[in-house]
């Protein structure tokens, strides 16, 4: 309960200085402007209800997006100095890391929910097939997840914003493009593809729940809280 | 009650802190005292459980900080050096965060404290809008929310105003009679003015380790006592004074009108009554006799500034 309770405060604390500053709105509405220009450029020259085009979308504007809602999570601890009353507070690395990570994932979950309302568009319009579509946005909060605990990871590492922001960003980046570069491969070394996230998310997108997919995405998110935590730690 | 051993830690090369050991006994006032880059501020950071010791350990309550700092962290409150606490938080909003992370719910305690260290009128500014007075002083509400038997400042009183400055001392001494407190300074006279004890340290190691009075009578050695008295000349006066028992020497001080003397006098003996129903008797008028206050500020340079020596 006691655990609990801290990770609460932990989490709202964060949220709290997210929507304090002017950072968090100019993230969202960046997101939003290109989500709803891209969702909408072509959906009514494709003519169908569906949200493919925001889901095939998604993982790439995720990419540039998390890293900025993430940058500033450990980074400016370490900058300012507080580092020092985080840890000096009764909190183990773990539930920081975990605070930390859930407040930064919840940010993304709250900035990507607008978008739930193409989907009342949609409804309007046709009828469409819902299962792709949860199944598309149980991939997002997998893969927001994801890659907010690699950006957590990439702001362990360093005091400077923008290298936690480039560092992060290169990193989810490469982890989408690895299942689109395999093709340059030998075909033996088909399995890389495995390690992609936009694989494992368009599995889930086409409303196929594997726990191989949600496999990978747990345990990407537990391995990088893993070596948060030892970043952190390694500093002291 | 607290006990280091043998604490060492290096960044790098630099050997922050070299083999320090000490104990603080319950309800004392204790002072680090060192100039700057002496490894101050490194003890305290492994006495508040925030850097690991390379060598060595700190043991609160029979409670190591290696495998208890969870609980350690709880009974001490730590103000770090200049307070860099959440600039872009409310002073309420971070007092109530803290509150909420050491499980400490309602704000009837956030309003003590902040009565307390006298925060009220800032409760609702940004943390970033404060001068750095209110900042520190929020800082030691920080440190003070839960309540803590132990409290380590480091530098608690650096940027304030000679008022506040005299402010958060008394609160110090204050605190000091119910709990333990650990404070650094580079300020000599804040160590005489508010602690029980006083640890030098210089390059890492400590170099003194002593009650305040204690450290101070050892800095005693020689006293010197200004007179200044008109109605008679010099040498009428050295001659009358030199027979009081202990006196060492007398010397001729310069003065406009008044005849000075400047008196060395050995050890912990009083003359000073003597002195006085020299001059009375002899009809002599005393405008001032004042005894030079034994300082450690002699001890701490002999201490510090012969250690830097050493190696240049």
């Amino acid at each position: 309960m006691k655990r609990f309770s801290v990770l609460h405060a932990i989490i709202k604390k964060e949220l709290k200085s997210y929507f304090n500053s002017p950072i968090a709105y100019i993230v969202i509405t960046i997101f939003l402007v290109f989500t709803g220009f891209f969702f909408f450029k072509d959906f009514f020259y494709f003519n169908q209800a569906e949200m493919r085009n925001l889901f095939q979308l998604m993982p790439l504007m995720l990419c540039f997006v998390i890293p900025a809602v993430t940058m500033k999570l450990l980074s400016e601890e370490r900058h300012s100095g507080s580092f020092e009353i985080l840890l000096t507070l009764p909190v183990s690395t773990q539930d920081i890391a975990l605070g930390k990570f859930l407040a930064g994932t919840i940010f993304s979950l709250i900035m990507i929910s607008p978008t739930l309302l193409y989907l009342i568009t949609l409804m309007f319009l046709g009828s469409p097939d819902f299962g792709p579509i949860i199944g598309g946005y149980l991939g997002i909060i997998f893969l927001a997840a994801a890659y907010t605990s690699i950006g957590i990871l990439a702001s362990s590492f360093t005091k400077n914003q923008i290298i936690s922001f480039i560092s992060a960003w290169a990193a989810c980046f490469f982890l989408w493009l690895l299942d689109k570069m395999v093709v340059f491969f030998p075909s033996k070394l088909g399995f890389i593809s495995y390690f992609g996230t936009d694989y494992h998310f368009q599995n889930i997108s086409k409303g196929l729940i594997d726990s191989r997919d949600i496999i990978y995405f747990v345990s990407i998110c537990v391995l990088s809280l893993m070596f948060t935590v030892k970043a952190i730690e390694e500093r002291r | 009650m607290i006990s280091v051993n043998g604490l060492t830690r290096s960044y790098g090369n630099f050997k922050a802190v070299d083999d320090i050991s000490f104990t603080v006994r319950d309800g004392e006032i204790t002072g680090l005292l060192g100039p700057n880059g002496a490894g101050k501020t490194t003890t305290l950071r492994m006495l508040s459980c925030y850097l690991n010791a390379d060598k060595g350990s700190v043991i609160v309550d029979g409670l190591n900080s290696l495998d208890d700092s969870l609980k350690i962290k709880q009974m001490i409150g730590y103000l770090p050096e200049s307070a860099p606490l959440y600039g872009d938080m409310l002073v309420f909003d971070y007092l109530m965060y803290i509150a909420e992370v050491r499980g400490i719910s309602g704000t009837g305690r956030i309003e003590e404290v902040a009565e307390m260290c006298r925060i009220k009128e800032v409760m609702h500014k940004n943390i970033n809008e404060l001068s750095k007075g209110f900042r520190q002083r929020v800082g030691l509400a920080h440190a003070m929310i839960h309540d803590p038997q132990i409290l380590i400042l480091d530098e608690p009183t650096s940027g304030l105003d000679p008022i506040e400055i005299v402010e958060i001392r008394n609160l110090i001494k204050e605190l000091g009679k119910k709990k333990t407190v650990i404070l650094s300074t580079h300020i000599l006279s804040e160590v005489e003015a508010t602690c029980d004890r006083v640890i030098i340290i210089n390059r890492g190691r400590i170099v003194a380790d002593d009650r305040t009075e204690a450290l101070q009578s050892a800095a005693a050695g020689d006293k010197k006592i200004t007179v200044r008295i008109s109605g008679a000349d010099f040498d009428t006066v050295k001659s009358a004074i030199m027979k009081v028992n202990g006196i060492k020497g007398v010397v001729r001080v310069a003065d406009t009108s008044l005849t000075a003397v400047s008196i060395s006098v050995s050890g912990n003996i009083e003359v000073r009554p003597d002195i006085f129903k020299i001059i009375s008797s002899a009809d002599w008028v005393l405008y001032e006799m004042k005894q030079d206050q034994a300082s450690l500020e002699n001890i701490f340079r002999e201490l510090t500034i012969g250690g830097v020596n050493e190696t240049v």
